[in-house]
């Protein structure tokens, strides 16, 4: 039983994980159809600012101060992308591909001229250090940090898209461009904003990935596919899609890696994902438009 | 002189059975001539592999730098051709393809992982040029163009496992990155574990780069083993020692013993995360002997001395010495002459004295098992005290007897 409840949680945790990286592709590609293989670049520029404010700060508050200050050198990093390359390819899809693809090799070399190619390690705070047990069931306290994290970026985008004008003027240009740009909304401007937030969640991720896995110039590559993966089967641009997808796939993760092999878990989960699109190409939410086609 | 030289090397050549086509003499021909003699470094610069690699070829450049500061060889420089394998197993092949037939080097040090090894072997083979591969490996494995400097399974996996046999520790988890060298391993640990009374109570690989070792510590806490033996590679032992000591598994209680990870690993695992557990290597940094004072300090003065050194390090920058005392024992960098001199040559090396076997072109190194400290160092603990000889097919252990 108990280790039911361990395999919930780590379940759980696992799309906490997929879905904080999938919130900043959700816009990038799910609303602005712009396949961004450099994300997991903007993961790893968020470890490296963990990395580096690790050096200056104290460890116990490096982290909390790290998740804004990644966010906006992820931002800015997303922002200049968007503003010298992406915006010349928003109606060509797989040429953003190809050249995001570039970029994230260009970024990595980068990385590795300026930190080394070695892996380099961040103190986490010793408040996340050990985990809270209860009965034979331990749940580690940075896990836990994740988790609620998540929570917090959810929440924060519902509100933004939601509640606030600049968040609703996004919705907006997302669902229909042109009608957006007739009604008098600066669809550029929007444009930058959105790719400025979606890297920007994609380096504060880095910063919470800092306390599970490797901090490296490669290690964007590790999380981008599966990424991609929730906000295909979540349904292209919708969070609430998005949420459920992430959560379901860590689950289904967690016990069949738990049941068989890590590697045979990837295959039946991929393998899922597929036979799901071929039922629901649209993913399993999809905005209802009328159109006249 | 150096005409002397070259026509000395072109007539060995020619008295080859079988070596005697135009295109190899030119080969050996071009790489002996002048003053200078090339050499091939081919590691991955790029890529995932790069986070181990650099290092290495940063020991092979420093190690040729001291030989041409002392002379050279053969009274020549050493020029070396750096290449990146970029992590691609086809662009190994590619690369050390374009060092032998366009660059013309008299020799290659280079690769890490086995499946590099395993895609650059064919082509060493048909040029007839020599590798000298620098990383413990798996074992079952022995070319005639290729040395093995680092450690094979009889001088690293099987004194670990010796080791934790003593410590009373009997009942292990197998824990290993889903390719050539865990799986082979994998195999070898368990022969042994049958017939040394060990139990093995799992065994699980994930992907190569994979990070997320929830499930997997959670059937390792369920199975409680005394001690887990661990052959992940590269970024995955950060997520997997993490994640470890986050479920509330401590080093005290169930000791992880790993074959790769070194100095350099620990440091990016960040050693607060791995103290107290278990290591099996030939060399440390700590090793304590002249050769080794002289080596890190060379290492650190050249890169910088938050630097550190490590097994493999170590073991690419004695390939360059090692391939060195062989070409001057043969007074000629030609392939197979250096091959016939290379037996029996020794070498006072950071790790301690080791010796080239001529027959199976891999070395006699002495094991030992390390306990990583907080500092991030690695103090020997144990191993086997003296010189092992190398049996990569395990010819002389009876319970090795099924594997192939």
């Amino acid at each position: 039983m108990d280790i039911y409840v361990s395999q919930l949680f780590t379940g759980l945790s696992v799309g906490s994980i997929l879905l904080l990286i999938a919130l900043g592709l959700t816009f990038t590609f799910g609303q602005m159809g712009v396949i961004n293989l450099a994300h997991g670049e903007f993961i790893m520029a968020g470890a490296y600012t963990a990395y580096v404010l690790g050096d200056h700060l104290t460890t116990q508050v490096s982290i909390l101060v790290a998740l804004p200050v990644a966010f906006v050198i992820a931002g800015a990093i997303g922002l200049v992308l968007e503003r010298l390359l992406i915006r010349r390819l928003y109606s060509r899809p797989l040429d953003t591909l190809l050249v995001t693809w570039g970029v994230s090799l260009v970024l990595q070399q980068a990385a590795r001229d300026i930190f080394g190619a070695p892996n380099v390690s961040v103190t986490s705070p010793s408040w996340l250090d050990g985990g809270l047990t209860v009965g034979s069931v331990t749940f580690p306290y940075s896990r836990l940090f994740i988790l609620g994290l998540v929570v917090v970026a959810v929440g924060g985008i519902a509100f933004y898209q939601g509640r606030m004008s600049q968040g609703r003027r996004m919705r907006a240009v997302m669902q229909n461009r042109e009608l957006a740009a007739c009604s008098g909304i600066v669809t550029g401007r929007v444009d930058q904003l959105t790719f400025f937030i979606g890297s920007g969640l994609a380096g504060a991720a880095g910063v919470a990935l800092t306390l599970l896995g490797p901090i490296g110039p490669s290690l964007g590559t590790a999380y981008v596919v599966d990424a991609f993966l929730v906000v295909v089967a979540g349904g292209v641009g919708q969070i609430r899609g998005a949420v459920i997808a992430a959560f379901a796939l860590g689950i289904l993760n967690a016990f069949v890696e738990y049941w068989t092999q890590a590697s045979l878990a990837k295959v039946v989960v991929l393998v899922g994902v597929v036979a799901f699109l071929q039922v629901r190409p649209q993913g399993l939410v999809s905005l209802r438009t009328r159109t006249l086609a | 002189m150096a005409m002397l030289l070259l026509a000395g090397a072109c007539g060995d050549k020619a008295d080859e059975p079988g070596a005697a086509t135009s295109d190899t003499g030119a080969t050996t021909g071009a790489a002996d001539t002048g003053d200078t003699i090339k050499v091939g470094v081919l590691h991955s610069l790029s890529g995932t592999m790069a986070i181990s690699e650099v290092s290495v070829k940063d020991a092979e450049l420093l190690a040729i730098e001291q030989i041409n500061a002392a002379g050279g060889v053969l009274g020549k420089q050493l020029v070396p051709v750096v290449e990146d394998g970029a992590s691609d197993w086809p662009t190994f092949a590619e690369k050390a393809e374009k060092l032998i037939s366009v660059d013309k080097v008299a020799t290659t040090f280079g690769g890490w992982t086995s499946a590099s090894r395993k895609a650059m072997l064919p082509v060493f083979e048909k040029n007839k040029a020599l590798l000298w591969y620098p990383v413990q490996y798996e074992g079952l494995e022995q070319s005639p163009y290729i040395f093995y400097t680092g450690a094979t399974t009889n001088q690293q996996i099987i004194p670990g496992l010796e080791y934790l046999k003593a410590q009373g520790k009997t009942r292990v988890f197998l824990v290993g990155s889903d390719y050539v060298f865990p799986r082979t391993a994998n195999k070898e640990i368990k022969a042994w574990a049958a017939a040394n009374g060990m139990e093995i109570l799992g065994e699980e690989y994930t992907p190569l780069g994979h990070t997320e070792y929830g499930t997997l510590v959670n059937k390792v806490k369920q199975a409680d083993p005394d001690a887990v033996f661990n052959t992940l590679n590269g970024d995955s032992n950060v997520a997997f020692f993490k994640q470890f000591k986050d479920a509330g598994l401590t080093a005290a209680d169930m000791p992880v013993l790993s074959v790769s990870v070194a100095e350099e690993e620990v440091r990016g695992i960040g050693p607060e995360n791995v103290a107290g557990h278990l290591t099996s290597w030939n060399y440390y940094q700590t090793t304590s002997n002249a050769a080794n004072t002289a080596f890190v300090k060379a290492y650190k003065d050249k890169y910088g001395q938050d630097r550190v050194t490590g097994d493999p390090i170590e073991a690419g920058y004695i390939a360059v010495y090692l391939w060195k005392a062989a070409v001057e024992k043969a007074g000629t960098t030609e392939v197979e002459a250096v091959r016939a001199a290379s037996g029996g040559i020794t070498f006072d090396a950071p790790e301690g004295l080791v010796t080239i076997d001529g027959e199976t072109q891999h070395l006699f190194k002495t094991a030992r098992i390390g306990k990583i400290e907080a500092t991030g160092l690695i103090t020997e603990v144990g191993g086997s005290g003296q010189p092992i000889k190398p049996d990569p097919y395990l010819k002389s252990y009876p319970w090795a007897a099924g594997l192939s």
